[in-house]
C-alpha cells in the first residue's frame, strides 16, 4: 500500500514542472519572520532544503481534482462548540512553574519598548 | 493650495470585546480585572498539547452584530492563524478569520447635518484578544499578564466611506450604541473593550483615486481617535504641499505629545502568513440559526425613537438624544414607568444627567443611582414636595452619594414651602424691601415680577413653591 502511494507520487513528480525557485532574499525574509538568525554560508543550504520541500509538495498540484469537492479542513466535522460556562482552572501555581523568571505572578521577560 | 482643497478619507477597524462569560477557546472567565494570571489555564497560556474549542456564544454574538448592521451572514466560515511574534501573544499566532469571515457587506446609517449616510462595513470577524504587558517598577523588564489573552473580540472593518472627523464620531457612537442595544459588548472604552485602528489618507477634492494611507493602532477614546485623525491628515497635507509623498506605514499615536510616530519594528512583520487553523473545524451556519438570532434582536434605536415620539409625545429631538445610548434610554423608560411624566424625565436626562456625565467624563452605564430613584425624584416635583430647581440639587447629590431622593430632601431640609401663610410672609417681606420693583411693575415693566420671584427664591434658598410665589406676588401687586 505504502509503495503504491510513493510510486504514484514519484510518477506525478516526474510529470510536474518545478514550481518556483527560492531566492536568497526570500530565505532571509522567512528567517526574519521566524525570528531566526542564519549565517551567510547557511543560506544556500536552507534554500536547497526548502526547494526540495516545495518541489515535493508541488506534486499535489498535478493531481486531477476535477470532480473533487473543495474542503476547508482535514476533518469533516463541523460546528464543534463549547457551552459558555465558566470552569476555573485551579492549579494556578502550575501555570507559572516553568517560567524562566517571574515577578508579582507574572512572566518576567526582557524589556519590551 | 490650502487645507480646504483637501478631503480626508477614513476607514476604521473597531475591536469590541464580546460580553460572553468565558473566553473564546477555553472556559476561563472574561471578567475584567482580577489578580494577574488568575483568569488563565493551559489553553489560553498556550501550553504544548492543548487544543482550542470554540465558544458557541461567540459565534452567536458575532452573527447578532452582523444582523444588526445589515450584513450578509456566511453559510460556511472558518478560523485562520495570523502569525507574528509579540510577548503578549503566547502562541505566537492569533486565531482570527481571514478569507471567510462570519459577516460581510453590511452598513451602518448615520445622520450628517440632517442627511442620512450609509457607512459600508466590509466585514465582521471573530478573533482572540492578546494579553497585557506591564512594566516592572525598576524598568528592568516587562511583566506578562495573560488574563485578557483569549477574550473574544469582534473586529468590525468599515469601508473607507468616512470623510470627516465629525462622521467618524457619529459612526463610532452609532456602532457603540448598536452593540450596546443588542447586548453583545459592554463597550467600556476605558477598559479597552471598544477600541479602534484608524486608516487615514487625504486627497484633493474632486479627485477620484484614494491617496496613500497610514494606519494608527489601538486607540481607546473618541477624543484621541479624533485628535489623531486631525493631526495625521494635517501632517499628510503638509507633506504633499511640500511636494513630498506619503509612505504607507503604521503609526503610533502619542496622546501626550499629540503626535504620530512610525512604528518601525513591526513593519517587516506585516507578512502574517495566514493559514486555516488546523485545530478547529468548519463553522456551518444554517438558515434556522440565523432566523433564531434575528428573532432575538431587541428593539433598535431607530424603532425606539419613533415609539418615543408616538407613545410619549416627545419632540423628535428628545427622542433622538434619549435613544442614542441604551443605558439612558432604559433609564428613561423605567423612570417614566414610575412617574408617568415623560417630558420631565426627558428634560432631566437631557440637561442635568447628560451634562453631569459630560462634565465628569463618565459613561451612562456608570450612573450610580437607579431609574427608580430618578422616577421617584420626578414624583416629588409633581407632588409639589420640591421645586425643579431643588430637584437639580437632589440629582447632584444622587450622583455623589446615591440614596433615595426622599431621604436626601429630608436630610438636607429641602422640602418645598407650599404653605400659604409662609409664602405670603416671604412675599410681603420682599415687596417691602423693593419698592422700586413695585413701581416698575405698575409702570408696565413685567420683568419686575421675575425679579421679585427671584428674590423670594433666594430668601427661601430655593424652597418656596414658584407657582405659588408667582400667583401671590401678582395678587399683591394688583391690590
Amino acid at each position: 500500500m505504502k509503495n503504491y502511494i510513493i510510486n504514484a507520487l514519484v510518477k506525478l513528480w516526474k510529470r510536474g514542472s518545478r514550481l518556483m525557485i527560492i531566492s536568497k532574499d526570500e530565505i532571509l525574509h522567512i528567517a526574519n519572520l521566524a525570528d531566526l538568525n542564519i549565517k551567510d554560508d547557511e543560506i544556500d543550504e536552507y534554500a536547497k532544503n526548502l526547494q526540495d520541500i516545495l518541489n515535493f509538495v508541488n506534486i499535489l498540484n498535478k493531481v486531477d481534482t476535477e470532480n473533487v469537492e473543495e474542503s476547508i479542513g482535514v476533518v469533516n466535522n463541523t460546528n464543534v462548540f463549547r457551552k459558555d460556562e465558566i470552569k476555573v482552572f485551579e492549579d494556578k501555581d502550575a501555570l507559572l512553574q516553568n517560567a524562566p523568571d517571574q515577578e508579582s505572578n507574572m512572566f518576567k521577560i526582557p524589556k519590551v519598548i | 493650495m490650502s487645507r480646504e482643497d483637501y478631503e480626508m478619507v477614513i476607514g476604521l477597524e473597531v475591536h469590541s470585546e464580546l460580553s460572553t462569560k468565558t473566553k473564546i477557546f477555553c472556559s476561563c472567565p472574561t471578567e475584567f480585572g482580577g489578580e494577574p494570571n488568575t483568569h488563565c489555564c493551559p489553553v489560553c497560556m498556550a501550553m504544548p498539547g492543548t487544543l482550542p474549542v470554540l465558544n458557541e456564544k461567540v459565534v452567536e454574538y458575532a452573527i447578532k452584530a452582523g444582523l444588526a448592521t445589515n450584513c450578509k451572514i456566511a453559510d460556511v466560515s472558518k478560523n485562520d492563524r495570523k502569525n507574528y511574534f509579540y510577548p503578549d501573544l503566547p502562541k505566537a499566532y492569533q486565531i482570527s478569520q481571514y478569507d471567510m469571515p462570519l459577516c460581510e457587506h453590511g452598513y451602518v446609517e448615520i445622520e450628517v447635518n440632517g442627511e442620512k449616510k450609509k457607512i459600508g462595513l466590509t466585514r465582521i470577524h471573530i478573533e482572540e484578544d492578546a494579553g497585557k504587558l506591564n512594566h516592572d517598577d525598576y524598568g528592568r523588564g516587562s511583566l506578562v499578564d495573560l488574563n485578557r489573552a483569549g477574550v473574544p473580540l469582534i473586529e468590525i472593518v468599515s469601508e473607507p466611506d468616512l470623510r470627516s472627523t465629525e462622521e467618524v464620531d457619529l459612526y463610532l457612537k452609532k456602532l457603540k450604541s448598536i452593540l450596546e442595544y443588542i447586548e453583545v459588548s459592554d463597550c467600556k472604552m476605558q477598559e479597552g473593550s471598544f477600541r479602534a485602528d484608524v486608516n487615514v489618507s487625504v486627497r484633493k477634492k474632486g479627485q477620484k483615486e484614494f491617496g496613500t494611507r497610514t494606519e494608527m493602532k489601538n486607540m481607546n477614546s473618541f477624543r484621541s481617535i479624533i485628535r489623531a485623525i486631525e493631526y495625521e491628515a494635517e501632517r499628510q497635507i503638509e507633506v504633499l504641499e511640500d511636494g513630498g509623498k506619503i509612505d504607507q506605514e503604521t503609526l503610533r499615536w502619542d496622546d501626550v505629545s499629540g503626535k504620530t510616530f512610525p512604528m518601525r519594528d513591526k513593519e517587516d512583520a506585516k507578512d502574517y502568513r495566514y493559514f486555516p487553523e488546523p485545530d478547529l473545524v468548519t463553522i456551518k451556519i444554517s438558515e434556522e440559526m440565523i432566523q433564531n438570532i434575528k428573532n432575538s434582536l431587541p428593539e433598535m434605536p431607530e424603532k425606539r425613537r419613533e415609539r418615543y415620539v408616538k407613545e410619549f409625545n416627545l419632540p423628535e429631538y428628545d427622542a433622538k438624544v434619549l435613544t442614542q445610548e441604551k443605558a439612558l434610554s432604559d433609564m428613561f423608560e423605567q423612570a417614566n414607568n414610575i412617574c408617568k411624566n415623560p417630558k420631565t424625565v426627558s428634560n432631566m436626562i437631557m440637561t442635568d444627567i447628560i451634562g453631569y456625565l459630560n462634565f465628569e467624563e463618565i459613561e451612562a452605564k456608570e450612573i450610580p443611582f437607579t431609574a427608580q430613584q430618578l422616577g421617584n425624584l420626578v414624583l416629588l416635583i409633581d407632588k409639589g414636595t420640591i421645586s425643579s430647581s431643588i430637584a437639580k440639587k437632589v440629582l447632584q447629590e444622587m450622583f455623589e452619594n446615591p440614596r433615595e431622593p426622599q431621604k436626601i430632601i429630608e436630610e438636607k431640609g429641602w422640602i418645598q414651602i407650599s404653605d400659604e401663610g409662609a409664602i405670603k410672609e416671604v412675599v410681603l417681606k420682599i415687596l417691602e424691601a423693593n419698592p422700586q420693583s413695585i413701581a416698575d411693575f405698575k409702570a408696565g415693566k413685567d420683568r419686575a415680577l421675575g425679579f421679585l420671584v427671584g428674590q423670594a427664591m433666594k430668601e427661601t434658598r430655593g424652597k418656596a413653591n414658584p407657582q405659588m410665589l408667582n400667583k401671590m406676588f401678582l395678587e399683591e401687586l394688583k391690590k
